[in-house]
């Protein structure tokens, strides 16, 4: 149990430790890609302790909602980012909320984003929020979908269990695993808003949507907003690795040397996903906003198709 | 006395409060005196109630039904009234509401301005609720579901002098009537040809699955369209926002658990079984009005108008609930139909809790700024700080978020999803997947839909000179919402409480029960085993706190702490107008364009001025109602058609209609020769 504790204590640490370290991968890798030198890795660091050195701009009719909403985004992603396995299943706390609670989490965490962009009353908010929301409403039923397919599988909702049973020997190559990888792989991407649903690097432009909502933070309230948008990642990320990458994940009951190869090769895999992915973003271009609801409507539709295959048959 | 002695008293009571309301009435304490006694009684009414449930769940799971006769009504029936488990959740859910209501209206019920067109109804509306839930047969139940229905159009009628008002109770009046027409139906099939009209013979006569499945569609059609299942679902967008608001949450929050309590008692007690394919229509039914009615609600300006469609909303996640646990018990699945039931009950429960705030707190907003158009309000938590917190935690329950009470029924109706493979009908195999995405997508939008409401009405800067002028409301009204929002948040943290007092009832409806949830360590709910799914509500809270306050604390022991209020950045536009704002209609566009343009026909048209005008350019957005286009407008279409045709028959001369008469006596005696 004190064991446990602790492997569950490393895990929410680790998680916010890099995930500015992950963003720095992933921008320095594809300035890497375009022939450009790019920023440090350790940029991200650094950005995160200029914003919070710097003072807090508040516009005039902000309410107290709008102060607030950073640390509980903060929180809650930090809370389901806790659960997922990253590199052991023996989390003291995994029970205390399976994957349907985890994308709920983090539904509530879209929630108060989304009124945040509401609260000062700028058209940017606005424009960033509804078009979350629009995005959101399509991306969470496939999620929720793919999270069918899953527990079909494995019986269970628990993620640690469903890492158990996928890293077991008995699983091999199933259709319906593939298309919850595509459905989960296209829901990341609309979640984190990467290209092409949004671009995170663009700035004032009206086809942005995660970086037109929080235009009006600044300071401190900016930095927990940008770690929190990276521990997201981080989370996305880990859930792809330890559903369908489940190798070197040590079990509830293994040694701390297996435990700590355990952590080596999550790092390895994190990065690992995180060339994917900045390879993929360089190699595509970014969509037209009502274009989104289509590749999103395909992830729907795929999800769909894996949860009804397993209804029909538990071996496809 | 015994539970339905007492319930049966306090229902008189509140009738007989309403009657003598009418002598008071006009006093200038009559309504606080009405309130205050209503919900006294409903609050009493509502402990025996729970008194029943706990005692029942205590001994063994059997709740003692206590049974009364009356030789009224029907001279060779009788009036028989009855609280068992089902009956009893249903009095703690009309009761508690009622009484949160009645108190809350002791502040609101101040600014009406004909408190004598409310108040004899308000009580009565209460008992009638009541004496439907009671009611033991056919008679006494069709009686007090026809009291309720007239009550509540009475009190739809309070503000009759607004033509839209009149218009919205004709057309509540109709559907009420069809309702009926389909309840006396289904009645008269379950009677059988002898008669049976209590509800012990229907019980104890086995219908064939054929009697049945036909008792189940009327039953559909006439609770349903007191509940609002889409396509019957159109008067109560009309009705409920034309009341006034703390009727509004009666009737939206309330009433329509009443009629879900009569699909349930038909569909799960009186009728022996259905065909299979009876849950596969309940759940299809149950997923489309889900989707369909926070689609509707999306399209909305009108504040109540919205919540509304959110009612329907909520209707199709319980019919859903409903349909999985008919389909599991037809299969004799027992523990998973238990849980389906315990999902959908206790969805009942959540959603006339937060309904009730939502509707509370449309109407505190109602009273400070006079207006129920989102498009008119903004900023409303600077002036009005303690209904825009209730309001939010409302808005966050019914989105079905963690940690309130909205996502726990939710979780429990997906779990009981995630069991449906082990069906061995192939339909239901080929739907639940269907359904379960359905419930998914209704929760996302519903999200949408909140970030709407809230944001449009609540945050941002007032559109409006009232907006920004508003006030909090009175404390009664604050102190009321306050409850509401605190079991939102206790039912969400401690749901292994309610589902232990509510397997009674799914213990009388299935024969079984969910596993005993305070049996687990931690306060976490387990619904089929544990190792296979979990959640700690308690803990969730805790941690999300617990890191919330971690985080808040190290960013203000180690960062900047200064803070310096400018105007707003927005890209360097300075415009100090609040229509550049984002509204209503404009935070639906995007939903609208990906799923409005094939089920509203939504068209967008911009009307560009002339070149070198200063006159500005037009938007405008149509939308089409497909059900009201597509079936009852043509239906009020041919009813005039016909009715216009028949007018002929007004005008005619004697010797027409006495061959008129002469030719329909020819043909009557034809059909009987040919008959025989």
């Amino acid at each position: 149990m004190i064991f446990n504790l602790l492997v569950q204590g490393l895990q929410m640490m680790l998680v916010v430790a890099i995930a500015p370290l992950l963003v720095g991968v992933i921008h320095k890798m594809r300035a890497r890609l375009l022939r450009k030198q790019g920023a440090p890795l350790l940029q991200p660091y650094r950005d995160l302790l200029r914003l919070m050195k710097k003072e807090v701009v508040l516009a005039h009719n902000a309410s107290w909602l709008f102060r607030a909403v950073p640390y509980m985004v903060f929180a809650a992603t930090w809370v389901a980012a806790a659960l997922i396995p990253t590199f052991a299943t023996g989390l003291q706390f995994s029970w205390s909320a399976d994957l349907i609670a985890i994308v709920a989490l983090l539904g509530s965490a879209r929630f108060f984003m989304a009124l945040a962009g509401m609260d000062v009353g700028t058209s940017f908010g606005g424009i960033g929020s509804s078009r979350e929301m629009m995005i959101a409403a399509l991306a969470e039923p496939a999620m929720m979908l793919t999270v069918f397919s899953l527990a079909l599988l494995a019986g269970s909702t628990q993620l640690s269990t469903v890492t158990h049973y996928l890293a077991g020997s008995n699983v091999g190559l199933r259709v319906s695993l593939g298309m919850a990888l595509v459905a989960l792989v296209i829901v990341a991407l609309a979640e984190n808003a990467r290209i092409p649903v949004d671009n995170p690097s663009t700035h004032l432009e009206l086809t942005m949507v995660h970086e037109a909502m929080v235009l009006e933070y600044s300071g401190r309230h900016l930095a927990m907003i940008e770690l929190a948008s990276a521990l997201k990642l981080v989370l996305y990320l880990s859930l792809i690795v330890s559903l369908f990458i489940p190798f070197g994940v040590a079990g509830p009951g293994d040694t701390i040397a297996a435990h700590l190869l355990a952590v080596v090769y999550y790092l390895i895999k994190m990065l690992g996903g995180a060339l994917a992915l900045a390879t993929f973003e360089v190699s595509i271009a970014k969509m037209r906003v009502f274009r989104i609801p289509d590749l999103l409507g395909a992830a729907l539709m795929l999800s769909l198709l894996g949860t009804l295959l397993l209804f029909v048959s538990r071996s496809l | 006395m015994s539970a339905v002695d007492l319930v049966l008293t306090g229902a008189l009571l509140l009738m007989a409060l309403g009657l003598s309301s009418i002598l008071f009435a006009a006093r200038p304490m009559g309504s606080t005196i009405v309130y205050a006694s209503a919900g006294v009684l409903s609050a009493l009414v509502a402990l025996v109630g729970l008194a029943t449930l706990v005692a029942g769940a205590g001994a063994g799971m059997n709740v003692g039904a206590s049974t009364l006769w009356l030789p009224i009504g029907l001279p060779w029936i009788g009036a028989h009234f009855r609280v068992d488990a089902l009956a009893a959740f249903f009095v703690i859910v009309v009761g508690f509401g009622s009484s949160i209501i009645s108190f809350y209206s002791i502040g609101y019920g101040r600014h009406e301005h004909e408190p004598w067109r409310v108040l004899p109804f308000y009580p009565s509306f209460i008992g009638a609720m009541l004496l439907v839930v009671i009611a033991d047969d056919a008679f006494s139940f069709l009686l007090s579901w026809e009291v309720m229905s007239l009550l509540s159009w009475a009190l739809v009628l309070t503000h009759h002098r607004e033509s839209a008002v009149r218009s919205s109770g004709l057309v509540y009046l109709i559907m009420a009537a069809f309702g009926t027409m389909s309840l006396i139906l289904a009645f008269g099939l379950l009677a059988g040809p002898l008669g049976a009209y209590d509800f012990q013979s229907m019980r104890a006569s086995g219908q064939t699955p054929l009697v049945g499945s036909v008792v189940v569609i009327l039953m559909l059609l006439g609770a349903g369209s007191k509940a609002g299942i889409v396509p019957l679902h159109i008067w109560l967008p009309l009705a409920h926002p034309a009341a006034p608001s703390h009727v509004s949450a009666m009737m939206s929050g309330i009433m329509t658990k009443v009629a879900i309590y009569g699909f349930i008692r038909v569909t799960f007690d009186l009728l022996g079984g259905t065909s299979w394919w009876m849950s596969e229509i309940v759940l299809a039914v149950g997923a489309v009005t889900a989707v369909m009615g926070v689609l509707y609600a999306l399209m909305q300006h009108d504040l109540k108008r919205l919540l509304a469609y959110h009612t329907v909303e909520n209707i199709g996640i319980i019919f859903i609930g409903l349909g999985l646990a008919m389909a599991f018990r037809h299969y004799d699945m027992n523990a998973a139909a238990a849980l389906a039931m315990v999902a959908a009950l206790f969805h009942i429960f959540n959603h006339s809790v937060f309904k009730n705030l939502l509707f509370l707190g449309a109407g505190a907003v109602q009273t400070a700024t006079g207006s129920r158009d989102m498009e008119k309000m903004g900023g409303l938590i600077h002036r009005m700080p303690v209904t825009s917190l209730l309001f939010l935690v409302a808005s966050v329950a019914i989105s079905a978020l963690p940690p309130f009470n909205g996502f726990v029924s939710e979780w429990l109706t997906f779990q009981a999803i995630l069991l449906s493979p082990d069906l061995p009908d192939w339909g239901l195999k080929i739907l639940t997947p269907g359904v379960g995405g359905m419930l998914a997508l209704a929760a996302a939008l519903a999200a949408a839909c909140f970030v709407k409401v809230y944001g449009v009405v609540f945050l941002g800067r007032a559109r409006s000179e009232v907006a920004k002028t508003a006030r909090e409301v009175d404390r009664w009204s604050l102190a009321t919402m306050s409850v509401l929002a605190l079991v939102c948040l206790l039912a969400g943290v401690f749901p292994g409480v309610i589902i232990d007092t509510l397997s009674p009832v799914s213990h009388a409806l299935v024969q079984a029960t969910m596993p005993v949830q305070s049996a687990d360590p931690w306060m976490t709910i387990t619904p089929v085993a544990s190792g296979r799914s979990s959640y700690n509500g308690v803990l969730v809270l805790l941690f999300v706190t617990m890191s919330g306050f971690f985080a808040a604390w190290v960013i203000h022991r180690f960062a900047s702490r200064s803070l310096r209020r400018a105007p707003a950045w927005d890209c360097g536009f300075e415009l100090d107008d609040p229509s550049t704002q984002y509204g209503a209609a404009s935070f639906a566009q995007p939903i609208r364009r990906t799923f409005g343009t094939k089920i509203f026909s939504a068209r967008e048209s911009v009307t560009m001025p002339p070149p070198g005008s200063t006159a500005p350019a037009k938007f405008s957005v149509s939308l089409r109602d497909p059900v009201w286009d597509g079936f009852f407008a043509r239906v009020s279409g041919a009813v005039t058609w016909l009715a216009d045709k028949a007018n002929r028959l007004q005008f005619l001369t004697i010797r027409q209609y006495l061959s008129v008469v002469f030719a329909a006596l020819v043909l009557l005696l034809l059909v009987l020769t040919l008959w025989k």
